[in-house]
């Protein structure tokens, strides 16, 4: 079993231009780890972030897109599998942490612990799917991950996270965003 | 905002679909988002499925279409989403969250499934069609009826007024374009 956040340092060494887009628990690690403009924390409606990273996928093909998701909020937007797949971004990972817990909402277990995520997401039609629970193999393997063609698929196997703080007003920073889209239309 | 019943709709009132694909063409709509609803599925969902001007999403539940919208809104590209009023309904707290309080410009096109296109929605005899235009008042959400011809020139001032102001309008669709 990973730590969320010693995932996230490892990915982070791999992320240059990238948009990052992640939401609760996973922007707290995330921005924690990696404070950046180009990351796009998207605020309001849990389960959306996998939306939100495949409207900036389709809208900036030639850019990368990373969703940094968790179990429950996948759970509550579990047809993105399919219209993911359906669209077929190769520009857009996707990425969920599974603790079996909604963890931003007290701790409290998913309905289900087994449900598997990547079977679901390689049922779907995602073009490349994978399962990670050892630290060592994904720090192996993130950089392939996260650089082939996609829609690409992976669950994290993590444990739940000590309590964090969830510091919305900053996240959700309406100057972040602001700036986020500054820096996301930029060309090379 | 919108006039009363008795002055804008007839028994052989007509809306034509193809002239609402052409406004929003016009309005520089690139992607539509759309989950099929019966009011518009004939008259719009269809001819825009053909459409090589526009290219369709198909989602699988309705608030899909906010989040996949703001993300392209990010880079600078418009989307149209085209749902039914029971769709939106199902779709409030993305609605509330992303288009009003992270104030997107989310433009939403609402077949008002059921609606009696000789009654303003807000006379429906359906319960789900009357709260629509409350429910946008409440939320302050910009919002249209488009239930014959003449309404169709509403669309494109609205929706270069989202994008411009970057806040979300919604047209609701009164009877089926044909």
């Amino acid at each position: 079993m990973m730590k969320r956040d010693e995932c996230f340092r490892v990915l982070a060494r791999h992320i240059t231009d990238e948009a990052v887009v992640a939401t609760y628990s996973s922007a707290v690690d995330w921005v924690g780890v990696a404070p950046r403009v180009l990351n796009y924390t998207s605020i309001g409606a849990m389960g959306l972030d996998s939306s939100h990273g495949l409207g900036l996928a389709l809208g900036r093909p030639d850019k990368r897109v990373v969703v940094l998701q968790g179990d429950g909020s996948l759970l509550m937007n579990l047809g993105c599998l399919v219209t993911i797949a359906a669209v077929a971004p190769k520009n857009l990972v996707h990425l969920v942490a599974q603790n079996e817990t909604y963890e931003a909402n007290g701790g409290h277990p998913i309905p289900s612990p087994k449900v598997d995520f990547a079977g679901l997401a390689r049922a779907a039609g995602y073009a490349a799917v994978y399962d990670f629970a050892d630290l060592d193999v994904f720090t192996q393997q993130v950089a392939h991950v996260i650089e082939q063609d996609g829609p690409v698929f992976a669950t994290l196997h993590i444990e739940p996270s000590k309590p964090l703080t969830y510091d919305y007003p900053s996240l959700y920073d309406p100057a972040k965003r602001k700036a986020f889209k500054a820096a996301w239309q930029a060309r090379d | 905002m919108e006039a009363p019943a008795a002055n804008r709709v007839t028994s052989s009132a007509t809306l034509d679909g193809g002239r609402i694909i052409a406004a929003i063409k016009a309005s520089g709509i690139e992607y539509v988002l759309s989950v099929p609803d019966i009011v518009t599925s004939s008259g719009l969902l269809r001819p825009i499925a053909d459409d090589r001007d526009l290219r369709l999403i198909r989602v699988c539940k309705e608030d899909e279409c906010i989040g996949i919208a703001s993300g392209l809104s990010h880079c600078d590209k418009r989307a149209l989403i085209l749902i039914q009023h029971t769709g939106f309904l199902d779709s409030i707290n993305a609605i509330r969250g992303i288009a009003v309080e992270y104030k997107q410009p989310i433009c939403m096109m609402v077949g008002l499934l059921q609606h009696e296109p000789e009654r303003a929605p807000r006379d429906s005899s359906r319960y789900g069609v009357r709260i629509m235009e409350p429910i946008l008042d409440d939320i302050g959400i910009a919002h249209h009826l488009v239930s014959v011809d003449a309404d169709v020139a509403k669309i494109q001032p609205a929706i270069e007024k989202a994008y411009g102001a970057s806040e979300p309008v919604a047209f609701l669709i009164g009877r089926s374009p044909a």
